[in-house]
């Protein structure tokens, strides 16, 4: 393997192995590469059996797929992941309060820190909810903060995910995997453990729960049901917490309750955790037309007895024009500057802004405000002509509609093939979980990995893998 | 547990016992379609009619021939209860009540999912029939075997039961009830080699043709035949066994939530009427009444179950 190209390798520095990887490369040099093969068949194997699978949105009746692992880890030293996390602590913080702001005295709008228009314009932001504040004043209570690097220590929020972030399903399991296949590795290696994050994770909501709820909360899981591309994940995490999984029709108002149908009668739920997108939670409020969501609910959530988490219109966080403030955001609620820097944001609402990225629109990834997924973007250095102008001609019908950003020199680490090791571009998203008694981030989180050659589209929709995430013990 | 779960978990092991039922009936037309050359049709319609399918069956075949009872048996996916549709439902349940599941009940049933899609991918030649149907089967005990060895006894497994015994006791049925005539007592045929040959079809569409000889120790006979299916307790297939097993994981429920539901009522019904009965004068009442009887009746405590459980409301 090189270290020619201009991409920031993690595994290897300029002339030498970069430190977290120096035990994991001794070890992996001595492996023989045919039993690693034959290990990651058998991985494949497991994770088919175990049904570790996605479906494909648009594909009428498509085969559930599997999302390629890649058996060897991403690396982060203690110290790395001391700024990294104390750097998310500080942003879901900033963004909690944020969410409470706008949904009440709107202080940012007044400041003209934020432009009142990029609340006004966005769907995302429920009326619904102002004047109103959810049980612990918590209103995105998990949350999966991408981060890319781009060289030594140079780290970068891409995305701050409040809304319904999915994957970290994936990020227990890919350690499980990893535990079972190389046993002796953590042996050798001393790190920092995942597992415990279905048990905060309960704890979590259950310290969330409503001043209605006497005893013990009941927590479940909402999921739109098998069909469902997460659905894998949402049963996992039901499983793991030990607590129901829930569609729906298993819900309905019980004296003013949210309560499940269970054998013995109807039993009260204190706290969901809400695998469902706000239109279709509540077809008397948002979508008439769901069948996926509890007619009610909201009436059941605006009295203060039931929790949703995370809460309706977090959205609004997610928005990626709202994301070019996120550094002003963060100094307005903590006083302090932020940890972790923004990616360097063109909002193309701004006329200076979109001359600019109409004229370098070749080498800038452009997106739209309101997507997510990899989907609707445009990355201008792979893109062709024809692309190239079609785009144009979209930014300039809808210009408040896009942001562009450089494209990044995103670092790589080395993935498994049958040739050897081969560098691919990573990201990275950690998870965080917001309750009153604190933010309480799993060490690591998943990495995503563009499998093809040069790719710098990580997303498991358009053919991303993943990878095991070490944080090292000190 | 969510009523929900229950219905998924009672359906999953109906669609599994589905499934082995299938692979039982086809074998056993199968055979007697290679010991005959001639007139396979009205067995093959008998193996249509047992497995409750004719009219799906007639609405796409006018034939009743192996190649066309097969394939709709096991592949069809028109066909509700073809063994493609039932582990895919199976299946589908399975995913649905994850949760409830261990591991190893999990795997065994995703694993069935995907051995039998790709057996079933095209039609199965006749060569290659006897070893998938035992792979059908031998995949059943598999999840079977989990569901024992890994599951704790409680009102989850109790839903699981349910499922297999009342359709364990809605297949024996028909198997007997489709097969009956060949079971009254009628001077001019006893003895004659087709009655022995019709006899062990019926023995081997329950998996029995061996436990018989080893049970009864005798000839075949109309009587003791119906005895062996009808009320013999010793049989797992038997209809008195599995109403004595719908009872018993009805009564694990009632002690487990403190309280008794219609259903319970019902299957009590259910198995007094097989209890301390005499074949002969089962056989005097009308075999074949007695059966439409129970088949109804299973068909009903079905429906209470799902109602008392809440299933679906």
């Amino acid at each position: 393997m090189t270290s020619q190209s201009q991409h920031f390798s993690e595994m290897m520095g300029q002339d030498n192995v970069r430190t977290p990887y120096v035990d994991y490369n001794a070890w992996f040099s001595r492996q023989d590469t045919a039993r690693l093969s034959r290990k990651a068949q058998e991985a494949e194997a497991f994770f088919r059996r175990t049904g570790i699978t996605f479906n494909v949105y648009g594909q009428a009746d498509a085969e559930e797929r599997l999302i390629p692992f890649d058996l060897v880890p991403r690396i982060l030293t203690s110290a790395e992941w001391a700024k990294l996390s104390r750097g998310i602590d500080q942003r879901v913080r900033a963004v909690n309060a944020f969410l409470h702001d706008i949904y009440n005295r709107q202080e940012i709008l007044r400041a003209g820190v934020v432009p009142i228009e990029l609340i006004q314009n966005n769907d995302a932001f429920l009326p619904q909810m102002i004047g109103f504040t959810p049980p612990g004043d918590v209103y995105t209570h998990i949350v999966g903060t991408d981060i890319v690097c781009t060289g030594e220590g140079e780290f970068f929020v891409l995305e701050d995910n409040a809304r319904t972030p999915s994957g970290v399903s994936y990020m227990l399991e890919n350690r499980e995997t990893m535990l079972q296949m190389f046993p002796e590795l953590f042996s050798k290696i001393k790190v920092q453990p995942v597992s415990d994050y279905p048990k905060n994770l309960r704890r979590s909501l259950a310290a969330c729960a409503p001043s209605s709820c006497e005893g013990r909360p009941t927590v479940a899981v909402l999921t739109p049901g098998i069909h469902n591309s997460a659905y894998y994940e949402h049963s996992f995490l039901a499983d793991q917490m030990g607590v129901e999984l829930v569609e729906g029709h298993d819900l309905r108002i019980v004296d003013g309750r949210i309560a499940m149908r269970t054998t013995q009668g109807h039993k009260v739920i204190d706290v969901i955790y809400r695998r469902i997108d706000d239109d279709f939670l509540d077809p008397l409020t948002f979508n008439p037309d769901s069948l996926l969501g509890v007619p009610g609910i909201m009436d059941v959530y605006r009295a203060g007895n039931i929790t949703i988490a995370n809460a309706p219109g977090t959205g609004v966080a997610d928005d990626k024009a709202i994301y070019s403030y996120m550094p002003d955001i963060v100094e307005f609620y903590t006083g302090e500057r932020a940890i972790l820097k923004n990616v360097e944001t063109y909002r193309c609402s701004e006329a200076d802004s979109l001359k600019y990225v109409l004229d370098n629109l070749a080498d800038l990834v452009v997106k739209e405000v309101h997507g997510s997924g990899g989907y609707g973007m445009l990355v201008g250095p792979a893109a062709s002509k024809q692309e190239l102008a079609d785009f144009a001609a979209k930014l300039k019908a809808r210009p408040s509609n896009y942001i562009a950003q450089p494209t990044l020199s995103l670092s790589t680490v080395p993935i498994f093939t049958d040739a050897g090791l081969a560098p691919r571009h990573v990201d990275l998203r950690p998870f965080a979980l917001v309750s009153p008694e604190g933010v309480n981030i799993t060490p690591g989180g998943l990495t995503r990995v563009a499998l093809k050659e040069g790719s710098l589209v990580v997303n498991s929709s358009q053919g991303g893998g993943t990878k095991d995430t070490w944080v090292l013990e000190d | 547990m969510l009523g929900k779960t229950a219905g998924g978990l009672y359906w999953m092991f109906r669609g599994l016992e589905r499934a082995e039922n299938n692979a039982r009936l086809i074998e056993a037309g199968f055979r007697i379609a290679l010991t005959r050359s001639t007139n396979t049709e009205t067995e093959w319609k008998s193996v249509i009619v047992t497995s409750a399918a004719q009219q799906g069956f007639t609405a796409k075949h006018s034939e009743f021939n192996s190649t066309n009872v097969i394939d709709y048996l096991l592949r069809d996916t028109d066909n509700p209860s073809s063994v493609l549709s039932v582990v895919k439902q199976a299946r589908d349940n399975a995913r649905l009540v994850r949760t409830a599941l261990t591991t190893e009940v999990w795997s065994a049933v995703n694993e069935t999912w995907m051995l039998i899609t790709e057996l079933l991918k095209n039609p199965v030649p006749d060569t290659d029939l006897p070893e998938v149907l035992s792979i059908i089967r031998q995949q059943s005990a598999l999840v079977r075997g989990a569901l024992h060895g890994t599951m704790l006894r409680n009102d989850i497994y109790d839903f699981c039961r349910l499922g297999t015994f009342i359709e364990r006791m809605d297949s024996t049925a028909r198997i007997i009830d489709v097969k009956y005539y060949t079971l009254l007592p009628s001077p001019s045929l006893v003895g004659s080699r087709m009655d022995n040959v019709q006899w062990e079809t019926l023995l081997r569409s329950v998996s029995a043709h061996r436990s018989y000889r080893w049970a009864v120790e005798e000839d075949y006979t109309a009587t003791n035949i119906a005895n062996f299916l009808v009320l013999d307790r010793r049989m797992p297939r038997s209809l008195a066994f599995c109403a004595g097993q719908i009872v018993e994981n009805l009564d694990y429920l009632a002690e487990e939530y403190c309280d008794r539901r219609p259903s319970h009522d019902m299957a009590d019904r259910l198995a007094a009427r097989l209890k301390g009965r005499d074949i002969h004068s089962i056989i005097e009442e009308g075999l074949h009444d007695v059966l439409g009887t129970i088949i109804s009746d299973v068909a009903a405590l079905g429906a209470q179950i799902e109602k008392d459980y809440r299933f679906n409301y």
